[in-house]
């Protein structure tokens, strides 16, 4: 219960100065010595440096030269369990179950502990580079990633497993030519690929009025205000080198400079509705926009899902191609199972079982009458999204693999303020 | 006292004394070293004293700087406008159901805030069911879109921050005597003068709290301004984030973190000094 003060104001001040703090001499010399103190802090805080993470940080030694050598591996064996890490929804499922991998235990009998713990590149990479750092295992065999920086990183810091690939004849055997020897892992050193996938242009045929063929579609007037960019500056600046008919793995700074003017003009004209991640597609099946640059593997799902009108074209200036790689990182527990995976994914059978699933590019090209047929699926045979026509396999074009960290960082500064500002 | 008795106060704070620092003062201490020091995730990052990041991060992100403050300060007042109403009826016409109805102001709480806001999004998809049937009669030019737009993000950081101003408003409503609002009326106020000159400054405490919680939130927020926004429409939040997480920039991220935590402070300070502080005192 809050009572009324009725004080005249001589009084109510007098209360006010017998009950309120004051600064006394004992008060500032205490806090004089907690400032003395906060300056002795900054040697604290030089302490607080961070840690690189190649050099000195890994745990070399003479054994770590050798691991993934021929030596090295005649000496290791079957174990009969694997640690899978994957992206969600990238193997087939029935009801819960895998059946790829299902039939891989029953065959070799290795148990496969399957675990979807890839979001995105970036943020895995972050959660496994500590424990690589540190010498220790990160608890699984298998992990896939995209190619890109985070993927180079990690052959550059050599934390993965230089592959035994005559334990994995299926893959020279199989595999198609787009995902041998690519330009970010030379001779396929230390990743096989497991999907591709393409990134082109995605739009919607009654919105634009016309079919598309041409990535200057994507800066046509016409379509202000309704066009879609990706907001990962990888894919953001490999299609403005696109438009000027540059190969990205051979561009020059100078070229990169160029592309991000063109970008620029593009926002600056008002064409971009947004730069979008995964979500474009939402958008695009909204109407929201009319055209954008995407995935092929999401324009099949929306094909399938109810969006049977929206299109996808491979522009004939040269489409994006990348993949995603299963590679075993340093310190797995059983990299024999590891290889003994990768062989069995690589026989068309199971190829097929997996891309009729995922609907991505399935780099095993002899998976498509296996999936027309035995599996009574044409419209995945079919489909040049799952197995590119040779017309569309000749526009394909690697993204530039960044050889250092200035690299990357000088991406980032030309590309990112056409996202960000 | 003895030396028992002058110790317990301590003591008694040390959990939480501890708590703070290590996950406060430690981890502030350690952005401010960072934003100064200079290297590459390769190579390891070393305390230089790089004072410079600091003028780099104003040259290249005060446009960021500048709009994420105006977007906090614009959906800190649409929020207060709008939160207010409601937590004086709840507090002064709640009745036996206040609990209720305080319950259904905390129900969003129970989806993730990543979600509320996908909602929005489709909520104000171009050809969804609010724009779309405002265009199919024609009140709407068929060229308007809301998403990625100002005035989407705007939205979102509104609604997402409505929760957290009327509950400390209505805390603050709910403990207003009920019997200085009959003295005013007794002494021959009409309704509204006895609004604006009793509760409204009884209900100061309660601006300052949601204020800070609203403001402080909003200016970091990352996830309206990615989802619902469009070009020119980014806020500091996403480019720390990308600077963090994407980049691994960690001296422009660190740098880009204090600026912000300097600025809302200096904010806060001077919201206290022009609306708050000096006054609350009178009435305790």
């Amino acid at each position: 219960m809050k009572e009324i003060q009725q004080l005249s104001e001589p009084e109510a001040a007098l209360v006010r100065g017998l009950t309120q703090e004051r600064f006394s001499r004992g008060q500032l010399l205490r806090r004089a010595g907690v400032g003395a103190a906060g300056l002795s802090l900054s040697g604290l805080l030089a302490a607080c440096g961070v840690g690189g993470t190649g050099g000195s940080g890994t745990a070399t030694g003479p054994a770590a030269d050798q691991v993934g050598s021929s030596a090295w591996w005649a000496t290791q064996k079957q174990a009969g369990v694997l640690d899978f890490a994957n992206w969600p929804y990238y193997i087939d499922t029935d009801h819960g179950k895998h059946p790829s991998l299902n039939q891989f235990t029953s065959k070799t009998g290795i148990t496969v502990n399957y675990k979807e713990v890839i979001q995105d590149n970036a943020p895995f990479y972050a959660k496994i580079a500590p424990s690589l750092q540190a010498g220790q295992a990160t608890g699984y065999d298998i992990i896939v990633m995209t190619n890109g920086w985070y993927l180079t990183e990690l052959i550059n810091h050599k934390w993965l497993i230089p592959l035994d690939l005559s334990r994995v004849p299926n893959f020279k055997k199989y595999a198609s030519p787009i995902v041998q020897n690519p330009d970010y892992d030379e001779r396929n050193t230390y990743t096989v690929a497991w999907q591709s996938g393409f990134t082109g242009i995605a739009y919607d045929p009654k919105l634009t009025g016309r079919p598309i063929t041409s990535i200057n579609d994507l800066w046509d007037p016409a379509f202000k205000g309704h066009v879609g960019m990706m907001s990962d500056n990888t894919e953001l600046g490999s299609a403005g080198l696109l438009k000027l008919g540059i190969d990205p793995p051979t561009s020059t700074e100078s070229d990169w400079h160029k592309a991000a003017n063109i970008l620029q003009q593009q926002r600056d004209k008002g064409l971009v509705r947004q730069y979008y991640d995964q979500s474009y597609i939402k958008a695009l099946e909204s109407g929201d926009t009319w055209i954008t640059q995407a995935w092929s593997g999401d324009i099949f799902q929306a094909n399938a899902s109810g969006y049977p009108h929206l299109e996808f074209v491979v522009p004939k200036e040269g489409v994006m191609h990348w993949t995603d790689n299963m590679m075993i990182p340093l310190g797995a527990k059983h990299p024999v199972d590891a290889l003994a995976w990768m062989n069995f994914y690589y026989q068309p059978k199971i190829a097929a079982e997996v891309a009729d699933w995922i609907n991505y590019i399935c780099p095993v090209p002899a998976a498509k009458p296996i999936i027309a047929k035995q599996l009574d699926d044409p419209a995945v045979a079919s489909s040049p999204l799952v197995f590119p026509t040779p017309a569309m396999a000749k526009k394909a074009r690697d993204y530039y693999t960044f050889r250092n960290y200035d690299q990357f960082n000088t991406w980032n500064g030309i590309f990112d303020p056409i996202i960000q500002s | 006292m003895g030396l028992r008795q002058r110790l317990t106060p301590y003591l008694l704070g040390m959990p939480g004394g501890v708590y703070l620092a290590v996950f406060f003062v430690v981890p502030l201490f350690a952005v401010l070293s960072v934003s100064l020091q200079t290297g590459n995730p390769d190579t390891g990052f070393t305390l230089t004293w790089h004072w410079h990041e600091y003028v780099t991060a104003i040259q290249r992100y005060h446009t960021q700087f500048v709009r994420s403050f105006e977007y906090a300060a614009i959906s800190t007042v649409l929020a207060l406008v709008l939160a207010y109403p409601m937590a004086y009826w709840i507090a002064f016409h709640g009745g036996r159901h206040k609990s209720t109805y305080l319950l259904l102001v905390l129900l969003p709480f129970f989806v993730s805030f990543v979600i509320r806001t996908l909602a929005w999004e489709f909520i104000l998809s171009d050809e969804g069911f609010v724009l779309g049937t405002l265009k199919d009669w024609h009140m709407l030019p068929q060229s308007t879109h809301v998403l990625s737009t100002r005035t989407a993000v705007l939205a979102g950081l509104t609604y997402s921050a409505l929760p957290f101003m009327v509950l400390p408003l209505y805390v603050a409503l709910e403990r207003i005597d009920r019997r200085l609002v009959r003295a005013a009326s007794d002494l021959y106020a009409p309704p509204a003068s006895s609004f604006a000159r009793v509760i409204l400054p009884l209900s100061a405490p309660g601006i300052f709290a949601g204020f800070l919680l609203v403001f402080v939130t909003n200016v970091g927020d990352y996830v309206n301004a990615a989802i619902l926004g469009g070009p020119g429409t980014t806020m500091i939040g996403n480019v720390i984030q990308t600077s963090y997480l994407q980049n691994f920039d960690y001296p422009m991220a660190s740098a880009l973190s204090s600026l912000l935590i300097a600025g809302t402070l200096v904010v806060i300070f001077l919201y206290a000094r022009a609306f708050g502080a000096s006054r609350i005192q009178e009435y305790a």
